[in-house]
């Protein structure tokens, strides 16, 4: 038989025992909404993980940092692992010799420190990074209020949004509004600000009033204490969820400035000889490649000299494993219904086989094969599958919808932002319906076998 | 669509033939022998009545030439092809090109109306939508039921729904007709209607057609052989002098 006249046919006996055969539809539509619900869930999960990976900035960045620290850092794994090779410490020829690997962009050392800045003679206590020019087209300083650093080593400072809350004294009672990024902007752009840090000074320089650990055990390198103001220039609400990278400082100054400070860093500690050389050692030196593309050969190539690193390849491979197993698991709950449904549909078929027995029986007598008969009835079965599909998915989407409000509603009202962690993405979609209908084929296996044996003389016989 | 082609073969020849033919049922420990060893033939053309009482393996002849069963044991032959080593597709195809069949309860498909019912062998040869529907409307033609062709069975009378059963037996031209009692349950005056019905296409069409009766009456008065069966074994085969053509 054609599939159109099979199609007419199915769908006609689909229509003659019109309330059996729509519970049963609706069965494997509440299996497809569950599965639907929870894969979209999943989805919507992975995709809001994604979207912080990418406002981290770091989507072609590399962090190399020295092999030593591997454990000092405590954040990274050991996922590298001790691989052969000499460990090297991370100072200006490493640096310039990463910047000269292929598809690297530019390779700029972490500077990264705590200090006192004072604001109105206030002093407040926070962690300052040093930010490269090239940051400013970071995803991450979208909707900035103000402007970016004028140049390289200008004396200004970019403050993050919960610092400059913390300098007008607005930070937000917990569950309260918060303050708008250019409300905030308003009355600090273009002040001053006084930075007080300490300087690791080279051997020879002047000693300065003294300060507690200036005399480390065979160091020969003293500390000072300097000012340096700052002209507050932008503020920028960064995302404080950022995996790592430079947006977890909450003041921000040009890279080149920053360098020119030779701020205490808290690697100088313990590379006390390396320090004492005068040649700055970095604690870390992001890499940015060309090419996103290129971002594990690149890796691969850092490794091989003997650091360590990290990029968000590292962390979306960590993140892809974990929702692996995280849509195994929401996808075999969200099966178990459509599997209870499919038995609906054995259920159904064969007692449809059991109505229609004198139909098969005639259908027989006047020329239909076994393969016709069979395939009649998989198409009843994948028809009731596809129906159940289509509304599943209907279904599944409207309880994610819901569900989203309902999380939304009450996100804000702990004033936390509105997240989008619901999606049903087309080929979710598609997938959906095609497993519906696989399912539903299967369970038409069994009633179709034996619709197909009957004999057409017994079915005949039937009344 | 299988090409089985609708030429009527040369009259005289055998259309059907059956050797020793036995269908053996286990019933427990008990074997009923409905047929029990059968040689007859049936030649092109021919109207043949199967005469017997109930449970003389009558009908089981016919189910047996229809290729709706298979044989224990024997052979029939239609056309020169041994049904009994046919497979099962190919046995379907016989009965959907070859052989139309008419029952005692019409046997019409109760969810469908008179012009499905008659062009369902159509969808099953992969006829295309538009010749279906001229070749049904033909068919139910020729059976004077033009003014149905919408109706559902239910809504038909018995001999209304008998000549739908007719008009579907000839739809794919089949050169062999088998009837089981097709006056069965039908009043004497539309079981007439149906028997002439039947007679014209055996003589107009040159159907070859077996009828299964316990009727004798109405077999003397169509068929121009009858054969006897008695406990599955033939007892007669004599022609019927009282129609046409009838002697040999």
């Amino acid at each position: 038989m054609k599939i159109p006249d099979l199609t007419e046919l199915a769908l006609r006996n689909l229509r003659e025992s019109l309330l059996r055969n729509s519970l049963t539809t609706v069965g494997i539509s509440v299996g497809v909404a569950s599965l639907v619900a929870m894969l979209s869930l999943g989805i919507g999960l992975q995709q809001m993980a994604s979207r912080r990976l990418v406002k981290s900035g770091l989507f072609d960045t590399i962090i190399v940092s020295s092999r030593r620290e591997l454990r000092g850092m405590g954040r990274e794994e050991e996922r590298s692992g001790p691989t052969p090779g000499e460990s090297r410490v991370l100072d200006e020829p490493a640096r310039q010799e990463i910047e000269r690997l292929a598809n690297v962009g530019e390779a700029n050392p972490d500077i990264r420190f705590v200090t006192e800045l004072r604001f109105e003679d206030k002093p407040h206590l926070t962690t300052i990074a040093a930010l490269p020019q090239s940051a400013k087209s970071s995803d991450a300083f979208e909707g900035m209020q103000g402007r970016f650093f004028s140049s390289e080593g200008a004396a200004e400072a970019l403050l993050q949004k919960s610092f400059a809350e913390e300098l007008l004294g607005k930070t937000p009672p917990l569950g309260a509004p918060e303050p708008s990024v250019s409300e905030l902007a308003r009355p600090l752009i273009g002040k001053e600000l006084v930075m007080r840090y300490a300087q690791r000074a080279a051997p020879a320089a002047e000693n300065a009033p003294s300060q507690p650990g200036d005399d480390f055990i065979g160091t020969s390198y003293s500390v000072v204490s300097r000012e340096q103001k700052l002209t507050i220039v932008g503020i920028a609400d960064l995302d404080p969820e950022s995996m790592r990278g430079p947006t977890r400082a909450r003041v921000f100054l040009p890279l080149k400035l920053a360098e020119g400070l030779h701020v205490m860093q808290a690697t100088d500690l313990r590379e006390v000889s390396r320090a004492a050389s005068g040649q700055a050692v970095y604690s870390s030196i992001s890499v940015r490649v060309k090419n996103p593309a290129q971002i594990q050969s690149v890796e691969d190539a850092i490794k091989k000299m003997g650091f360590t690193t990290f990029s968000i390849a590292d962390a979306s491979r960590g993140l892809r494993q974990f929702f692996g197993v995280l849509y195994a698991f929401l996808g075999i709950f969200g099966s178990l219904a459509l599997i209870v449904a499919s038995i609906g549909i054995v259920n159904t078929l064969v007692m449809a086989i059991l109505e229609r027995r004198r139909e098969i029986g005639i259908m027989k007598a006047i020329g239909a094969s076994d393969r016709d008969v069979q395939k009649l009835f998989f198409a009843e079965a994948g028809a009731m599958g596809i129906f159940g599909g289509i509304l599943g998915v209907v279904l599944g989407w409207s309880i994610g919808q819901v569900i989203n409000f309902g999380t939304n509603i009450y996100l804000k009202r702990q004033s936390l932002p509105p997240e989008h962690f619901w999606a049903v993405p087309w080929w979710l979609v598609a997938f959906a319906i095609g497993f519906a209908c696989v399912v539903s084929l299967v369970s038409g296996l069994y009633p179709a076998g034996r619709a197909a044996k009957l004999d057409p003389i017994q079915a005949l016989r039937y009344e | 669509m299988t090409s089985v082609p609708a030429v009527s073969i040369p009259r005289g020849t055998a259309a059907i033939r059956s050797e020793n033919l036995c269908r053996h049922y286990r019933m427990g420990e008990n074997v009923i022998r409905a047929v029990d060893g059968v040689s007859l033939e049936v030649h092109a053309g021919e109207f043949v009545a199967l005469l017997g009482s109930s449970g003389s393996g009558k009908s089981s002849v016919l189910n047996l030439i229809a290729g709706l069963d298979r044989p224990t044991s024997g052979s029939v032959i239609v056309q020169d092809r041994d049904l009994s080593k046919m497979s099962r597709e190919e046995l379907a195809k016989y009965r959907l090109h070859v052989v139309g069949m008419v029952f005692q309860s019409f046997n019409l498909i109760p969810s469908m109306t008179v012009t499905e019912n008659v062009e369902l062998p159509l969808r099953f040869a992969e006829v295309e939508r538009s010749r279906r529907e001229s070749l049904a409307r033909e068919a139910l033609d020729r059976v004077g039921l033009s003014a149905r062709l919408n109706h559902k069975p239910s809504e038909l009378s018995g001999g209304e729904q008998q000549r739908a059963a007719l008009a579907r037996a000839l739809i794919n031209r089949p050169q062999l007709l088998l009837a089981d009692e097709p006056t069965g349950n039908l009043d004497s005056h539309t079981g007439t209607e149906i028997m002439d019905m039947v007679r014209g296409f055996n003589r107009e069409l040159g159907m070859t057609v077996v009828m299964v009766t316990h009727e004798r009456a109405l077999a003397e008065r169509y068929a121009r052989r009858m054969i006897f069966l008695a406990d599955g074994k033939l007892v007669d085969d004599r022609p019927n002098p009282t129609v046409q053509g009838g002697q040999r």
